[in-house]
């Protein structure tokens, strides 16, 4: 793949972000839904993921060393564009600049939340259940912080559908286009009552 | 009946060198009626004289056919890249503002250097090759509803209002932009074209090709001839997603 190696780094982009990415975020997302039902059906969905087999080879195969490639080869993507919506503001061109920034957001607020939530129990053996999100969200801030962040998460997923579906040549035709955009927002609607639902309940 | 003549004010980026700081000068010239950007700039041709009074140098832009078909006399009008002979003085808004199209060198004033577009058409082999030592005759024929929906891809005048909408497109990166992509499915359709298909896909499969397109479809509201290039850039997207398995597995059909 020497002669076009960036035509095979933005297509490998395109499929991790979709597999496993995006599947690990609906993933996670309906598992924290479980929070609504209150904290001992949390502990148990939570309790299920923490002990299934050969966990360190899963969260490597299938979340950090996708997510790892896809945030700095994303990252790459969005600092060479030169972003021009005061020039041309139609709807694509905002949704754009929109996955790009929320691109950026998701790298700040993941690296938090894998801090927080992960290696804090990695390195020092912080319990993981309801009680620790519950002190997290205490702080309004934060509570802040991690809407905006699984906003910005099931919007980039979704607008990332979209974009995958003409990257691959799924959706060819104006019309399809047209479509799929319906069809990505009511995703990117449906994920985002999910998450917000899930973190309002540890409140 | 002393009537005070009717003027249009211009501020234009002027540059001297292509290396020089850009600066910008207001002209004030006399409206005549239905006239475009081009004539405007021949009255500032003809009268170098700024707003002020003072003497400048005459402003360069390039210009051909004045009827919005052969790309030369592209600049920015407004905030908004497109040809200046099209662009009607009664349709816009005052004062109107004039600058090159900076994703291109300047090379002075409103004229810039598009020789990327043309590289990167070499690049990508738009052109069908028939030339040979002897009479190969007539190439297959194409369906008369397949031409008419080619004629369109074909009005494409390498003008360069694409590549200036496309925020990739820019000195970060090396994106051909989607003029050139287009005419890769021009020719990929053409039916002799289409005998040296996979050569136009490994050229826009490799760097700075279609893989750098990032969707934001501006080409498509930009373009004056109305080519529907983000459907070109979906359409090689296709093909290209065929033509990666091919190349990897091996195929009998990658001729």
């Amino acid at each position: 793949m020497a002669g076009n190696r960036e035509f095979f780094h933005r297509r490998l982009h395109s499929l991790l972000g979709v597999i496993p990415v995006g599947l690990f975020l609906i993933m996670h997302l309906m598992l924290n839904y479980n929070a609504t039902k209150g904290p001992e059906a949390f502990n148990k969905a939570a309790g299920f993921m923490e002990n299934l087999p050969f966990l360190l080879f899963l969260e490597f195969a299938f979340i950090y060393i996708p997510i790892v490639f896809h945030a700095i080869y994303g990252v790459y993507i969005a600092f060479t564009a030169k972003p021009n919506v005061g020039r041309f503001g139609k709807f694509r061109n905002w949704m754009f600049v929109l996955q790009r920034f929320t691109g950026i957001f998701l790298i700040i607020f993941i690296a938090w939340h894998v801090w927080e939530t992960r290696l804090a129990k990695a390195f020092f053996g912080t319990e993981v259940n309801f009680d620790m999100m519950a002190n997290i969200v205490d702080n309004p801030l934060m509570l802040i912080f991690y809407i905006i962040g699984i906003v910005s998460a099931t919007f980039h997923l979704a607008n990332g559908l979209w974009s995958f579906c003409v990257s691959w040549g799924i959706t060819v035709s104006p019309r399809s286009q047209q479509i799929n955009t319906y069809v990505t927002m009511a995703i990117f609607l449906a994920l985002s009552y999910v998450g917000i639902r899930a973190i309002l309940a540890f409140t | 009946m002393a009537e005070q003549q009717k003027t249009v004010t211009f501020i234009i980026q002027r540059q001297d060198t292509p290396d020089s700081a850009p600066y910008e000068e207001t002209f004030e010239i006399p409206y005549r009626p239905n006239m475009n950007v081009i004539a405007a700039l021949m009255e500032i041709q003809r009268n170098p004289v700024t707003k002020d009074g003072k003497k400048t140098t005459p402003v360069t832009w390039e210009m051909n056919c004045l009827e919005e078909v052969c790309g030369a006399c592209s600049m920015v009008i407004n905030g908004k890249p497109r040809q200046s002979c099209s662009a009607m003085v009664d349709q816009l808004e005052e004062p109107i503002r004039l600058e090159p199209m900076r994703t291109f060198p300047v090379i002075r004033d409103l004229m810039v250097d598009r020789s990327r577009m043309f590289d990167a058409l070499k690049k990508v082999k738009a052109w069908i090759p028939i030339d040979g030592t002897y009479d190969l005759g007539p190439g297959p024929r194409m369906p008369e509803t397949k031409r008419q929906w080619a004629y369109e891809l074909s009005k494409c005048m390498t003008c360069g209002v694409c590549l200036e909408a496309c925020p990739n497109v820019n000195d970060k990166s090396n994106f051909m932009g989607p003029a050139p992509l287009s005419q890769v499915r021009l020719f990929n359709a053409h039916p002799t074209g289409a005998m040296n298909k996979a050569e136009r896909l490994a050229a826009i499969m490799g760097d700075g090709g279609l893989a750098s397109c990032g969707n934001s479809q501006n080409c498509v509201q930009a373009c004056p001839k109305g080519i529907p290039l983000t459907t070109s850039i979906a359409a090689l997207n296709r093909e290209a997603t065929v033509q990666m398995f091919r190349n990897f597995f091996g195929s009998d059909y990658s001729y």
